[in-house]
C-alpha cells in the first residue's frame, strides 16, 4: 500500500496552494504514472479523494477538482469504463454550476468530451447536459483569460463532436455562444469564439433556423472586430498573429449566408476607410463572402463592390510604368497588398458570375478608354491622369479576361476589335463592316497605351489554354471566339510590334520595350492549336533574332530581345512544345550558332558568346549544338591565327574560352550531357593544336594561354574518371610528339640544368601549360600514363620558369598512390618513387665541391633540389626557381598530410636566415622568394590544389603545419643576426598567422600577440610589404574583438596602443590607417585603468589623422576621437 | 529656463535626398580627397546628429523629435567650406526670430566642428542675416575665443552640448 501512501502525500501537496508550481507539477506526474501503469484505478482515485472533493473549504475543493481534471487529461488515451466516465460527467456538469471550482469542472467536462475513439465516451445525452448547465450557469465574460478560453474550447469540442445533441438544444445554443463572445479582447479566445461562430453557421442552415433569426444579433458581436486591430503590439503578438486572427474573423463572417444583409454593407463601409490594413480586410473577406454567400445574394451589391473595387485600383496604382529588362516578365509596376487583394476579389466575382462583366464593360471610365489611348503616341506624353487610367483599365481588363473562358471571350469581342480599331490595324468601311487593313504597317499608329493594354490582354488570354492538349473533355481552345479573333488579328499585330520595335532609337526604350513584349506575349501561347500559326511563329522568331544579329552595341533594345528569346527557350523547354522547338532551333539557335562560327560580323564577338550561351542554355538540346559550334569556331579561330597571323582570331579564341568557363562551366551539373560535349570540346582543342604544327607568329600577351589552362583545368576538373583519362591519354600523345620529351631525358644534374639556356617554342610551352593544366585538374583515381618521366619533364620545366609545370607537380605528388585500396594505383608510379626522383634522384657530380662543408643535420639539404634552392650551385634565376617549385611541391604533400613536408620546410627556413648552415650567404631576392613560399604553402589557391581540382585535402593542415613552423621562425626571429633576414623571416611568419583559421590564434594569443606586435613593425618600414602588414594587422584586429584574447591584450595594451598609433599614420595603404583606428576605437572596451594612461597619445595620433588625405581615414578618425574624449575628463571637450 | 515650449508648432520639412558620392570606387591610393561641403554636412549629421532640440531642454518631452536637418535650421548649402585656405562658415537659421536655443545651437556645432576637424581650421559660425532678433550679438558671442572657451568650462553647458551631440538612433 506503498503506492496509496504516496497518493495521499502527493495529494497533499497538490492541494496546498502555498506550495511552488513545480512541486504541483511533480505531484501531478507522479499520480498520473500510477494510473497510467495501473497500479492505481480511476475509482480508486476518486474514493480516496473523497474529502478533497467534498469539503466545505473552497479553495481546497477548488484544488482537488482541477486535480481530478488533469488525471483525466492524461488519461485521455485510456479506455474507461462507461459508468465511470458517465458518473464523472455528471460530477462536472454538477460542478459547473459553482464558481469557485470552475475551472476544473471545465477542465474536466473538456477532457472526457475530447475523449475519443477509445472505450468510455460520453453519451448524446451527457453531452447536452454538459451544454446546458453551461448554457445557463457558466458566466464567461466573468471569468479569468484561461478560463474563458476554456469554455470557448468547449463549446468548440461539443459543436465538433455531438452536433445532433447540439441540434436538438437549437436556440440555447445560439444564446450562449452570443452572451460568451460579448465582450471578449483576447486574441486566443477570439480565435476559438470564431471558429465556434463557424461551427453554429455549419450546424444549422435552415431559413428558419435558431442562426437564421439570431442572424442579426450574432453579426453584431462578432463584426464589431472588423477590422482587426492590435492595441498592445509587443507582447501579446507572439501568441495568435494578426492574420491568422483575422482570417479567422473573415471566415466567421462569410460562415453564413444570413449575415449577408449586414456584411456586404460594413465591407464596403470600411474598405472606404483610409487605413489600409482595414482596406485589406476588407477585400479579403469580401472574397471569402462571394465565395460563401451564392451569386443570388451577391448580385444585389454588385454595383457598390465594382465602384469600390475601382476605386480601390485606381488608387493604389503608381502611373511609373517601368520599361526596364526585369519587367519584361511582369506587369511593369509596383502592386501593394491593396491592389492584389482588389485584383483577386474581381478575378473570383467574374468566374463566379459571367454577369458582372456587364458592370465592367458598361463602365464610362473602361469605354473612356479608347479615347485616352488616341490622345497620346508617346507615353511619356501622357497626363498622370491619362496614364492611371491607362494602367488601370488594362489591368482590369487583364484580369477579367483571365478569369474564366467566357469572359476571355466577352472582353475580346467586346473591346478587342475595338481596340484594333484605334491602333489602326482594322479600318471600319463605310457600310460599317470592320475590314482588316492589308497594308497596316503604314497606317499603324503607335499609341503606347494601346499597345500595353493589347500586350496585357495577350498574356491574359494565353494562360487560359488548358495545360494538356490531351485533355479532351474541354473543347480546344481553337473553337473559342476569342481565340479566332486573336488569330485573325495575328499577322497584323505581329508586323504592328515588329515596327515598333524596329522604328524605336535609342533614347526611346519604349517602344522597343512594348514591341519586344508584345512579340513575347504572341509567343507564349501554349500547344498546337495556338492562334498564332507557326509561320507566324517563325516570324517573330526571325525578328528576334536578327534585332540581335544586327546590332553592333549593347543596346537596351538588343537586352531586351535577348531577353524575350530566353524566355521563349526556356518556355519552349518547360512545356515540351516539340513543334515550336524545332522552328527555335532552326531560326534561333543555328543562326546564332553560326554567327559564333563566322568571323566576319558586325557584332562584337563578346555579345554574340553571351547571346548564344543564354539562349542555348534554354535546353540541353541546343547546348549540344552550341558546344559543336564553339568547338568549329574555336579550330577555325585558332588555326586562321597560326596559319594568317591573324589576331583577331586569337583574341576571339580568349572570349570563347572565357564564356566557356564564365557561362557553361558552372551550369555543368544543371545540364545533363553538357560535360560529354565539353569532354569532346577540350579533345577537339588538343586535336587542333596537334595539328597546327607550325606557329608562324608568337602570341603577344599571355591572355589567351592562361583562357585556355582555365578552361582546360576546370573542363578536367568536372569531367568524370573516364573522359578524364581520355583527355589525358590525347594530351599524353600529343606532348609525346612534341619536342618535349627531349627534356626529360635530361639528367637531373646541377651541370645539365644549368646548361638549360633556351627557352621552348611558343607551340612547346602552349602544350606544356595545357598538359600541366588537365594533370592539376585531373582526380586521384585517373591513371596517367609514364609518371616518371612526367615528373622529370615537369621538374626540368620548373626549373627553367614555368610555374604551372611547378603547379603540376605539387598536384601530381599530392594525389599519387590513393588510387583504390592503395595496392592497385592506378599509374606506375608510387608516391615513394615520385619523391625520390624529386628528392633523391641521384646526381654524379656537384657534392664534390662542397661535400665537406655540407652538414648532415638538416635531412632535406643534401638532395640536388635543396642544394640548389640554398644557392650551391647555379645562378640565382635557378635558384629562386627552385624555390617557387619547392614551395608547390610541398604544398601537395602538405595537403594530403605527408611528413616530407617538414624537411622543405626546414630547407625554405634555411634560405631565410642571412648565412646558413654551410656558411654562404644568402641573396636578398632567394630571401624574399623563400618568404613568399609560405604564402604559397598556407593560402588558398584558385589554380590549383583546391577541392574543385580532386585535391586530396587532410583535416587541419593549416594547423599542423602552423604549429611546426611557428616555433622554428620565432626562435629564429629572436637569433636572426641581421634586419633583411628578421624582416624576412616576419614576413614568412606573418604568411603563416594570417592564413591559419582565427580560432588558433585566438587559442595562442599570449604567446603570438608580442610576435605580431613585433611584426608590424618590422613591416612597416619598407612598402613592399604593405599587403601582407594589412593581413596581419587583420589577425591582430580580430584578436581585439574577441573574448579569448581580452586578457592578454589587456596586458600587452600599451605595446599594441604605440604600434596602432604608429600604423595610424602609415602612408602607403589607406585600408593599413583605417583599420588602425578601427582598433583603437575597439580598444577602449578594455579596463578603464589599462587604457587612460594613454589617451593623450591616442587623441594625438587621431587628432593627426583628422586631416589624413583620404576621406573614410576621418571618418573613422572622427569616431575614434568621439569616443576617446568621451573617457578623458569633461572639462577638456575638445 | 522658460516652461512653455519656445516654438509650440515648427514647420516640418521633407528631409531632402541624400546627394550621393560618386567617386566612391576612387582606387588610387595616394590621391587626396580634399574636405569639401557634404563632409562637413555629413559630420554635423551623418553618425552624431545634433537632434532634438527640445530634448536638450527636457529629456522627458519628446514633443517636436525632430532633427535640425528636418526643421532647416542647417542645410548643406549653409556649408562653405575651404580646404586649401583652412576655413569653414556654417550658417544656422534659427526656426523663430527670438529662440534661446540658437546659442545653444551654434554652440554645439561649433564643438562638433572642433572635434571632427584638423586644428589647422578656422571655424566661423554665423546666425543667417535677419533670422534672429539679436544677431550681431550672438555671432559675436559664438565667433568669441575667449566666450566660447569660458562657456565650455561651465559643467552644465558641456552636459548639454555633449547632450546635444549624442547619436541619434534613428
Amino acid at each position: 500500500m506503498a503506492a496509496l501512501n504516496n497518493l495521499t502525500e502527493h495529494l497533499e501537496a497538490f492541494v496546498d496552494v502555498t506550495r511552488s508550481p513545480t512541486h504541483h507539477a511533480e505531484s501531478l506526474k507522479a499520480i498520473a504514472t500510477s494510473l497510467e501503469k495501473s497500479v492505481l484505478s480511476i475509482n480508486q482515485l476518486v474514493v480516496e479523494m473523497d474529502m478533497y472533493l467534498t469539503t466545505t473549504d473552497d479553495v481546497v475543493r477548488a484544488r482537488g477538482i482541477l486535480l481530478l481534471a488533469e488525471m483525466l487529461d492524461y488519461l485521455k488515451s485510456k479506455p474507461l469504463d462507461n459508468a465511470v466516465v458517465n458518473s464523472l460527467v455528471g460530477f462536472f456538469t454538477a460542478k459547473l454550476a459553482e464558481w469557485r471550482s470552475v475551472r476544473g469542472a471545465l477542465s474536466g467536462c473538456l477532457a472526457l468530451i475530447k475523449r475519443k475513439g477509445v472505450a468510455g465516451l460520453v453519451t448524446a445525452t451527457d453531452a447536452e447536459a454538459v451544454a446546458k448547465s453551461m448554457a445557463q450557469s457558466v458566466q464567461v465574460q466573468s471569468l479569468a483569460l484561461y478560463d474563458r478560453k476554456l469554455c470557448f474550447e468547449l463549446l468548440e469540442c461539443l459543436l465538433e463532436q455531438y452536433p445532433e445533441a447540439m441540434i436538438n438544444l437549437g436556440d440555447l445554443m445560439v444564446y450562449a455562444t452570443c452572451e460568451a463572445i460579448d465582450g471578449e479582447k483576447d486574441p486566443p479566445c477570439l480565435m476559438v469564439a470564431f471558429h465556434v461562430v463557424e461551427l453554429l453557421a455549419r450546424l444549422f442552415p435552415s431559413p428558419s433556423g435558431p442562426v437564421a433569426s439570431e442572424a442579426s444579433d450574432l453579426f453584431e458581436f462578432i463584426s464589431c472586430y472588423f477590422p482587426l486591430h492590435y492595441t498592445h503590439t509587443k507582447g501579446d503578438e507572439a501568441s495568435i498573429p494578426r492574420e491568422d486572427l483575422s482570417r479567422g474573423l473573415s471566415l466567421a463572417i462569410s460562415s453564413t449566408p444570413f449575415f449577408e444583409p449586414y456584411a456586404i454593407p460594413l465591407l464596403l463601409e470600411k474598405l472606404s476607410s483610409s487605413l489600409p490594413v482595414a482596406k485589406v480586410d476588407s477585400l479579403k473577406c469580401l472574397k471569402d463572402c462571394a465565395v460563401n454567400y451564392g451569386v443570388n445574394r451577391m448580385k444585389k451589391h454588385y454595383e457598390g463592390i465594382w465602384s469600390a473595387i475601382k476605386d480601390a485600383l485606381y488608387a493604389s496604382t503608381g502611373t511609373d510604368l517601368s520599361f526596364g529588362l526585369e519587367s519584361l516578365t511582369s506587369p511593369g509596376f509596383e502592386m501593394n497588398e491593396i491592389h492584389r487583394e482588389a485584383v483577386n476579389l474581381l478575378q473570383r466575382l467574374v468566374k463566379q458570375d459571367i454577369s458582372f462583366l456587364g458592370l465592367v464593360a458598361d463602365d464610362i471610365r473602361v469605354k473612356m478608354i479608347f479615347d485616352t489611348i488616341s490622345r497620346y503616341s508617346r507615353y511619356e506624353e501622357m497626363l498622370d491622369t491619362s496614364k492611371l487610367e491607362v494602367l488601370v483599365v488594362s489591368q482590369i481588363l487583364s484580369v477579367s479576361a483571365r478569369a474564366s473562358v467566357e469572359s476571355c471571350n466577352t472582353i475580346f469581342e467586346t473591346f478587342f476589335v475595338r481596340l484594333m480599331n484605334t491602333l489602326g490595324i482594322v479600318e471600319s468601311t463605310s457600310t460599317g463592316d470592320l475590314v482588316h487593313n492589308e497594308n497596316s504597317t503604314v497606317s499603324t499608329r503607335l499609341y503606347h497605351g494601346g499597345l500595353h493594354l493589347c500586350i496585357e490582354l495577350l498574356t491574359a488570354s494565353k494562360d487560359l489554354i488548358p495545360s494538356s492538349e490531351e485533355d479532351s473533355s474541354t473543347p480546344g481552345c481553337a473553337q473559342q471566339s476569342w481565340c479566332s479573333i486573336v488569330n485573325k488579328f495575328s499577322a497584323s499585330l505581329i508586323e504592328a510590334f515588329t515596327s515598333a520595335v524596329q522604328s524605336s532609337n535609342d533614347d526611346c526604350t519604349a517602344d522597343a520595350y512594348l514591341g519586344v513584349k508584345g512579340l513575347l506575349a504572341m509567343g507564349m501561347f501554349r500547344g498546337g492549336s495556338s492562334p498564332v500559326s507557326r509561320s507566324e511563329y517563325e516570324k517573330i522568331l526571325t525578328t528576334l533574332t536578327s534585332i540581335i544579329a544586327a546590332n553592333s552595341a549593347k543596346t537596351v533594345k538588343w537586352e531586351l530581345a535577348l531577353k524575350a528569346l530566353v524566355c521563349m527557350g526556356s518556355f519552349i523547354d518547360q512545356y515540351h512544345e516539340s513543334e515550336k522547338a524545332m522552328s527555335y532551333m532552326g531560326i534561333v539557335v543555328e543562326n546564332l550558332v553560326s554567327l559564333v562560327r563566322s568571323s566576319h560580323c558586325s557584332l562584337p564577338h563578346p555579345m554574340i558568346l553571351e547571346a548564344t550561351s543564354e539562349v542555348c542554355s534554354t535546353s540541353p538540346t541546343y547546348v549540344e549544338k552550341m558546344v559543336q559550334g564553339f568547338e568549329e569556331a574555336f579550330c577555325s579561330s585558332f588555326s586562321d591565327f597560326c596559319v594568317n597571323g591573324n589576331f583577331k582570331s586569337i583574341e576571339n579564341c580568349s572570349q570563347l574560352l572565357e564564356c566557356v568557363t564564365n557561362k557553361l562551366l558552372p551550369r555543368v551539373t544543371e545540364i545533363d550531357g553538357l560535360e560529354k560535349s565539353l569532354v569532346s570540346f577540350a579533345i577537339s582543342m588538343w586535336n587542333q593544336i596537334e595539328s597546327s604544327v607550325v606557329f608562324s607568329y608568337a602570341f603577344n600577351g599571355r591572355e589567351f594561354v592562361e583562357a585556355a589552362m582555365k578552361t582546360m583545368r576546370q573542363i578536367v576538373g568536372v569531367a568524370s574518371v573516364n573522359s578524364q583519362n581520355s583527355i589525358i591519354q590525347k594530351a599524353y600523345n600529343v606532348i609525346s610528339l612534341s619536342t618535349l620529351p627531349a627534356m626529360e631525358s635530361i639528367p637531373l644534374t646541377f651541370a645539365a640544368l644549368e646548361g638549360l639556356q633556351h627557352d621552348l617554342s611558343t607551340r612547346d610551352e602552349l602544350i606544356l601549360s595545357l598538359f600541366a593544366s588537365v594533370i592539376i585538374g585531373a582526380s586521384p583515381m585517373a591513371s596517367i600514363p609514364d609518371v616518371k618521366s612526367l615528373i622529370k619533364l615537369f621538374m626540368v620545366s620548373s626549373l627553367k620558369g614555368y610555374i604551372p609545370a611547378a603547379q603540376a607537380l605539387g598536384s601530381m605528388v599530392n594525389k599519387l598512390g590513393v588510387g583504390s585500396g592503395g595496392t592497385n594505383t592506378s599509374s606506375d608510379c608510387s608516391l615513394e618513387e615520385a619523391c625520390d626522383i624529386i628528392f633523391h634522384e641521384s646526381f654524379e657530380s656537384g657534392n664534390t665541391n662542397s661535400s665537406d662543408v655540407t652538414s648532415k643535420t638538416i635531412c632535406g639539404s643534401e638532395t640536388l633540389l635543396a642544394k640548389i634552392c640554398l644557392g650551391f650551385y647555379g645562378s640565382l634565376d635557378l635558384q629562386t626557381r627552385a624555390i617557387t617549385g619547392l614551395a608547390w611541391i610541398g604544398k601537395g604533400l602538405l595537403m594530403r598530410g605527408d611528413k616530407r613536408v617538414n624537411e622543405i620546410a626546414l630547407v625554405l627556413v634555411e634560405c631565410l636566415k642571412s648565412t646558413n648552415s654551410s656558411g654562404n650567404a644568402l641573396h636578398p631576392t632567394a630571401m624574399k622568394h623563400a618568404a613568399d613560399a609560405f604564402l604559397t604553402l598556407m593560402s588558398d589557391s584558385e589554380a590549383c590544389l583546391n577541392r574543385k581540382l580532386h585535391a586530396v585535402i587532410r583535416p587541419l593542415y593549416k594547423q599542423r603545419f602552423f604549429s611546426i613552423t611557428v616555433p622554428i621562425l620565432e626562435s629564429l626571429i629572436v637569433n636572426s643576426q641581421t634586419p633583411l633576414s628578421r624582416t624576412m623571416l616576419h614576413v614568412a611568419l606573418a604568411h603563416v598567422i594570417s592564413n591559419v583559421p582565427v580560432t588558433v590564434i585566438l587559442d595562442n594569443t599570449k604567446k603570438l600577440l608580442p610576435v605580431i606586435l613585433e611584426g608590424l613593425s618590422v613591416l612597416s618600414v619598407d612598402s613592399v610589404h604593405k599587403e601582407i602588414l594589412f593581413s596581419l594587422l587583420l589577425v591582430l584586429s580580430g584578436t581585439l574583438t574577441d573574448i579569448k584574447g581580452r586578457q592578454s591584450v589587456s596586458d600587452n595594451a600599451h605595446r599594441i596602443i604605440e604600434c596602432l598609433v604608429k600604423l595610424a599614420s602609415y602612408s602607403h595603404l589607406m585600408v593599413v590607417r583605417e583599420t588602425a583606428i578601427q582598433c583603437l576605437a575597439t580598444l577602449l572596451e578594455l579596463p578603464h585603468r589599462r587604457i587612460y594612461p594613454f589617451r593623450r597619445e591616442v587623441l594625438q595620433a587621431v587628432t593627426k589623422a583628422l586631416d589624413d588625405p583620404k576621406r573614410r581615414v576621418r571618418e573613422e578618425a572622427i569616431k575614434c576621437r568621439q569616443a576617446w574624449t568621451s573617457i578623458s575628463s569633461r572639462s577638456t571637450p575638445f | 529656463m522658460v516652461s512653455g515650449l519656445i516654438n509650440e508648432n515648427p514647420t516640418v520639412y521633407e528631409r531632402k535626398e541624400r546627394r550621393v558620392r560618386t567617386d566612391s570606387t576612387n582606387t588610387d591610393e595616394f590621391s587626396v580627397e580634399p574636405i569639401d561641403q557634404l563632409e562637413i554636412f555629413d559630420i554635423l549629421f551623418f553618425d552624431f546628429a545634433i537632434v532634438n532640440i527640445h530634448h536638450i531642454r527636457d529629456i522627458r518631452d519628446p514633443e517636436h523629435p525632430y532633427s535640425l536637418e528636418q526643421l532647416k535650421v542647417l542645410t548643406e548649402d549653409s556649408v562653405e567650406v575651404d580646404d586649401l585656405k583652412s576655413y569653414v562658415r556654417v550658417t544656422f537659421t534659427p526656426t523663430v526670430e527670438h529662440c534661446s536655443m540658437a546659442t545653444i545651437i551654434g554652440l554645439s556645432v561649433r564643438v562638433k566642428l572642433m572635434r571632427s576637424l584638423p586644428p589647422r581650421y578656422k571655424i566661423d559660425i554665423r546666425v543667417a542675416p535677419g533670422s534672429h532678433a539679436t544677431e550681431a550679438a550672438l555671432n559675436k558671442q559664438l565667433n568669441d575665443k575667449e566666450r566660447v572657451a569660458a562657456a565650455l568650462e561651465n559643467p552644465n553647458l558641456v552636459e548639454m552640448v555633449d547632450e546635444c551631440l549624442s547619436p541619434s538612433f534613428e
